[in-house]
């Protein structure tokens, strides 16, 4: 009798070179040894710090609402007063463009033009992109409002056109048939094929601009996140768990309000 | 007979064109308070101002400081390394969460999977620059910190992602694994693992891909790398630094983000 192996192991797919995979794997490993030595980490600080670390774990778990509770209520009508203006007027102002820098309904020059908006504006991390709104407007929620506005445009619009470049093209088709213009185009042929989709990405970038607008609030530009920010400051551990289990809080009704309200409207 | 009927078609009832025009109703108006709430405090001599203020900015950064690269070099490699190392974490972290929340492999329904899925909420609620300023608090300030906070905050994004992977598994070739006899982990192993590793390897790379980006600005909290030097240069106002900062940090996002492009085409 042939014994048979009892194990069995699927052969390299992308390195097929011995050499190569441990050239590799060692390139790595040198790589790994190397960044692990930049961690100038300081053992006696990391000590001393265990103390506060325990304290935070005891603010989150016995967090507390009543003593900072005007500054918190405060911080969160900012934020979601910022989140709600801004994910309306990003969407506005997304559709235009994410309609123009779709191949296949845009015209070339208009195409690349949008294109570039929505480049410039993923490539700006929000908080960058907010520092400079506080310089040039001042601190508040106001500046945060135009860095989660501009944010939204280069999300809405990227998915959106997308989506318009991915329709149906018969449908399209039938309609340009009936010698419809442009606009009974996009009316009559595009919309109804996108709106499901816009309405859920909407309510996905409502989600992710409350989650920003706690992050932004750091650099000055209102919202709980500078509450947040004060909280941690002032080694108020148990007013700062509080905020973040808010923070958590609405982050989960709003996903599972969004998801609820996506399986309605479909 | 004929007169009950609408002469004319319509695509909606007149009911639904109510609720939809409540709907728009109900948008404008809260727009309208939110917007009355939301700008109780602004100035708005400085919004007025802002132009001015955005040129004034602009003449200071140009041209941005190119002879401050070399000093930056440092700062980015360990921009890099905090991102990457920090993935390494949140993916080591997220393997098992995920395992616990996808709702064909986790051990117990009632206890572990709600646990699992609240720290993937938990985890992605929070923004890594959150997590960094709480553990600059505890560990004091440097890449340290920075890599715990990326790897929390990825966490619950490669979670996420992966325990739908797993859900989405093909349950024919589990069951012909079974049949073979196999034990629990060599089902785990030989039909499960298999299946979802292109997506693992996907998401991993993505996931480097946004920390690479979020690295860049945790320096803002004194969790070390390039965010540091862009702090200090704000704070002492030397616009031209500031520009060649970010303009480093835009080469960097684009670079990693056409590597992370080039691997996922090549894996998937």
């Amino acid at each position: 009798m042939t014994s048979y192996p009892t194990t069995w192991k699927r052969p390299p797919q992308i390195f097929k070179h011995r050499g190569w995979r441990i050239g590799l794997q060692l390139a790595v490993l040198v790589w790994f040894v190397l960044a692990i030595g930049t961690i100038d980490a300081n053992w006696e600080r990391i000590a001393a710090g265990m103390e506060r670390g325990l304290r935070f774990v005891q603010g989150f778990l016995q967090p507390d609402f009543t003593s900072r509770w005007s500054d918190i209520y405060g911080g969160l009508i900012e934020s979601l007063t910022m989140t709600f203006t801004s994910t309306i007027v990003g969407i506005a102002i997304s559709v235009p463009i994410g309609i123009g820098a779709a191949r296949n309904v845009a015209p070339r020059a208009v195409y690349y033009v949008c294109r570039g908006i929505i480049a410039v504006s993923r490539a700006l991390q929000e908080v960058i992109v907010a520092i400079f709104f506080v310089a040039m407007f001042g601190f508040g929620p106001f500046a945060g409002f135009l860095t989660l506005s501009f944010a939204t445009i280069g999300f809405i619009a990227k998915l959106l056109a997308e989506d318009i470049e991915d329709i149906d093209e018969t449908q399209a088709e039938a309609i340009r048939a009936t010698g419809a213009s442009w606009w009974q185009l996009i009316n009559y042929a595009v919309q109804p094929q996108v709106m499901p989709r816009l309405i859920g990405l909407s309510l996905y970038r409502f989600d992710i601009n409350f989650r920003e607008s706690a992050v932004i609030g750091i650099v000055g530009a209102g919202g709980i996140g500078a509450t947040l920010n004060t909280a941690i400051d002032r080694y108020e551990y148990d007013s700062a768990g509080a905020i973040l289990l808010i923070i958590i809080g609405i982050v989960l009704i709003a996903e599972y309000g969004s998801s609820y309200l996506r399986k309605f409207l479909q | 007979m004929t007169g009950d009927f609408p002469k004319e078609w319509q695509y909606r009832t007149p009911k639904t064109k109510l609720l939809i025009w409540a709907f728009w109703l109900c948008m404008v108006a809260g727009f309208v308070y939110c917007w009355q709430v939301m700008n109780e405090g602004t100035i708005w001599f400085f919004v007025q101002d802002a132009p001015k203020q955005a040129a004034d900015i602009g003449s200071r950064m140009w041209p941005p400081k190119l002879s401050y690269v070399p000093e930056l070099m440092i700062p980015l490699w360990d921009t890099l390394n905090m991102a990457t190392l920090g993935t390494m974490l949140g993916v080591i972290l997220a393997v098992p969460v995920a395992f616990l929340a996808a709702r064909n492999t986790t051990p117990s329904t009632a206890i572990l999977r709600p646990i699992a899925l609240f720290i993937i909420v938990a985890s992605r609620s929070i923004n890594s620059l959150i997590w960094a300023l709480l553990l600059v608090a505890i560990l004091g300030p440097g890449i340290l910190a920075g890599i715990i906070a990326i790897g929390f905050r990825s966490v619950g994004f490669v979670g996420k992602l992966l325990y739908e992977a797993i859900e989405e598994t093909d349950v024919t070739q589990i069951e012909a694994i079974r049949a073979t006899g196999a034990s629990p982990t060599q089902v785990l192993n030989y039909a499960i693992v298999p299946q979802v590793m292109p997506a693992f390897w996907g998401i991993t790379v993505f996931r480097w891909d946004i920390n690479i980006r979020e690295s860049a600005i945790l320096g803002l909290v004194g969790a070390g790398g390039i965010g540091l030097k862009l702090q200090a240069s704000l704070n002492i106002l030397s616009w031209p630094q500031v520009a060649t900062i970010l303009l480093l940090i835009l080469l960097t996002v684009v670079i990693s983000e056409w590597v992370s492009a080039k691997v996922r085409t090549a894996l998937i």
